[in-house]
């Protein structure tokens, strides 16, 4: 789950990794406000989006004075933000965060995350801060060093230095920079964060060490222990059929643009479906798993969710059942198309546990269900149907 | 012969008294597997069906000689449940259970790591012997005896390739589902040397998806020492970047883990790439051809 700059900085000084001054707005004047209680300029003003990129999008501005601010601040309110993470129709920004724009001496990179190979907690770090990480691992991976910390073991007085003096990072700001990585490094195990990443982190003139952006995206799996994280979760920023899907247990992505939709049971056969679907001229709008014990309500919401999209031209649904038997999805599906009914052509391909069951359910319904023999003829059908 | 798992197999179930595992246990019981031992804590004593009931992994181990365990407790007390069954010394274990956190599973990997025990799992179906040893939640029916081995990170995939390999009269000796979490007991590699060096194995199929570099470094592996026929499969290659696609796993993170890099690795490696799932079985039947 992710969160905002400004919620990640919120749990960054509550662990005592420094951050500049500031604060989170959600009106122009609030961010007049925040500005005028800094005091002295320059002031930052940050679209808060789930996205990476916001500076080069026009989402990032440093004014000088009020009037700059007040610029900034109204013309970054409400835009749509695109960045190369938000895709072309982008994110509209509801949030600012206002801070304290700092005397910076040096940018650094820093990010610690299970690392899946090794079952070890990675520490990764860079002098070249400020920049995209990805192109600096392929143009210049030397720049980039590693720190293994055993998790049963657990963060040594060893791997604070290794990361320091990898850094090159300067002897009078030594202490402040072991600080803030030894609490930051707590906090991510503490709270079971799939990735912190500071980028840039800042050194100042004044010898600081300070996070100037925070990225943090928590492990879902562990969020039952994590009450207070659950809080941040801001449905504005996640797509409004994922929404809808989760408040009924179904594991749903919205794609994008595309013209199929689907419905299958288990991740992988989910993501084969969408390659299939690829595979047959057409465009996956969506992933959905249904899971192993899905009910005929979670598949009667999920049959809607597919329906409700206007750019859906036909419905694959693909079950191989194993836990979830035939008979029991077809129940679902002749539910939720009696309730519903039929926008669009609708294939099905079930095989497994119970399938004579859910073909005979599916043919005495009356309803225009298209039965696919096997996955290469649904797939045969799927073109068909949206030629 | 079969890897793993076989008809002297003695199996006890961590979390036998659940709605999960008495389910899959009856199913297994029903297979023909084995099952001598249930945990439970605070039911010890008791039975489920035929099967007693203890409270820790250690009175079940001594009491009926339990080799391998299936693990159905609930994501927060899994990790737990797999260190008791470490320290027990259970050779084989099989945790079915799926959403532990990431953080619990580095502390099992680490603690597991030079001990008499092999994990498989979690987040994964398990494993069969077909007409031997079931132990999982697979759908039985499905199995054939016969010469093709399967590992595969997704659960209902497994089921199709098994399917598949059933349609073209291969069979399989043992299909292993090694799970769909980003730190795992099992990964591809301790599944193809053991498939390499069965000599009723004659050819594998492995199913990887999006995610790590656990199937690159799988196809490195088979070109130096795998001379069986390996058919390979990704699942995901239409999958967005920095999206978990239902597996807490299967994620692209910037350039790395995508489906591409995984089937040009395969396909670098003499590994026969079925890039269509719809033809899994056509793919099976032209590599096994002559097995």
């Amino acid at each position: 789950m992710k969160i905002h700059e400004y919620q990640a900085k919120e749990l960054f000084r509550k662990h005592n990794v420094a951050v500049p001054d500031g604060g989170p707005a959600f009106t122009v004047e609030e961010a007049k406000a925040l500005a005028e209680k800094l005091g002295s300029f320059p002031v930052v003003v940050k679209a808060q989006i789930h996205a990476g990129g916001r500076g080069k999008g026009g989402g990032v501005k440093v004014a000088k004075n009020m009037a700059e601010f007040e610029k900034y601040a109204s013309e970054i309110l409400g835009m749509t933000l695109v960045t190369k993470q938000t895709g072309p129709e982008g994110r509209l920004v509801k949030k600012l965060l206002v801070e304290q724009g700092l005397n910076i001496a040096k940018e650094l990179y820093l990010s610690i995350l299970p690392d899946r190979a090794t079952a070890k907690m990675v520490i990764m770090a860079s002098e070249a801060g400020g920049m995209d990480i990805e192109e600096v691992a392929e143009a210049t991976p030397e720049k980039i060093i590693k720190v293994y910390v055993d998790p049963m073991a657990g963060l040594q007085a060893y791997h604070l230095r290794d990361a320091a003096f990898g850094l090159n990072i300067p002897a009078a700001a030594q202490k402040a920079f072991m600080g803030l990585l030894k609490n930051l490094f707590n906090f991510c195990v503490s709270y079971d964060c799939s990735m912190v990443e500071i980028n840039p982190l800042v050194l100042t003139a004044e010898n600081n060490v300070l996070a100037l952006d925070a990225k943090v995206d928590f492990d879902s799996n562990a969020l039952y222990r994590h009450k207070d994280v659950v809080e941040y979760r801001d449905l504005d920023e996640e797509d409004p059929n994922e929404v809808e899907a989760s408040k009924f247990g179904l594991n749903y992505i919205q794609l994008g643009s595309g013209n199929v939709g689907n419905m299958v049971n288990g991740a992988g056969l989910a993501m084969a479906t969408m390659d299939c679907i690829n595979l047959a001229g057409g465009n996956p709008v969506n992933f959905l798993d249904v899971g192993g014990g899905a009910s005929a309500e979670q598949i009667e919401n999920g049959f809607r969710i597919l329906q409700s999209d206007p750019e859906v031209k036909a419905i694959l649904i693909n079950i191989f059942g194993g836990i979830l038997r035939c008979d029991r999805l077809a129940n679902g599906v002749v539910q939720a198309a009696e309730k519903v009914g039929l926008r669009v052509p609708v294939i099905i391909r079930m095989e497994g546990t119970n399938l004579a069951e859910g073909k005979k359910i599916l043919a005495d319904s009356g309803l225009d269900l298209i039965n696919a023999a096997d996955l290469k003829d649904a797939a045969e059908k799927l073109k068909a149907a949206i030629q | 012969m079969s890897i793993l798992v076989n008809k002297d197999t003695k199996l006890l179930v961590q979390g036998i008294t659940g709605k999960e595992g008495q389910f899959h246990t009856r199913a297994c019981v029903e297979y023909g597997t084995n099952v001598v031992a249930g945990v439970t804590p605070g039911k010890g004593g008791q039975k489920m069906d035929e099967i007693p009931v203890f409270n820790t992994v250690k009175d079940a181990v001594k009491t009926t000689g339990a080799d391998a365990s299936m693990i159905f407790v609930p994501p927060p007390f899994a990790a737990d449940a797999i260190m008791e069954a470490t320290d027990a010394e259970v050779p084989l274990i099989v945790c079915i259970t799926e959403g532990i956190p990431v953080m619990d599973m580095m502390k099992v990997k680490n603690y597991i790591k030079g001990k008499p025990v092999r994990l498989i799992g979690p987040n994964c179906p398990g494993i069969i012997t077909p007409g031997e040893c079931k132990i999982g939640i697979m759908p039985a029916v499905i199995h054939k005896p016969g010469k093709i081995g399967v590992v595969s990170r997704s659960g209902t995939l497994t089921y199709e390739a098994v399917h598949a390999l059933t349609l073209a009269g291969l069979g399989q000796t043992t299909c292993i589902g090694i799970g769909g979490d980003p730190v795992n007991g099992t990964n591809f590699i301790d599944c193809l040397s053991r498939f390499k060096d069965d000599p009723a194995t004659k050819g594998i199929v492995m199913i990887g998806e999006i995610g790590g570099s656990a199937e690159e470094e799988a196809a490195d592996y088979i070109k130096v020492n795998v001379k069986k026929p390996v058919v390979g499969f990704i699942a995901g290659l239409t999958a967005p970047p920095g999206r978990r696609m239902g597996h807490a796993g299967a994620i692209i993170s910037g350039n790395s883990g995508t489906g591409q890099s995984k089937v040009a690795a395969m396909k670098a490696n003499g590994i026969s790439v079925c890039e269509n799932l719809a033809y899994l079985k056509d793919v099976c039947q032209e590599t096994f051809a002559n097995v």
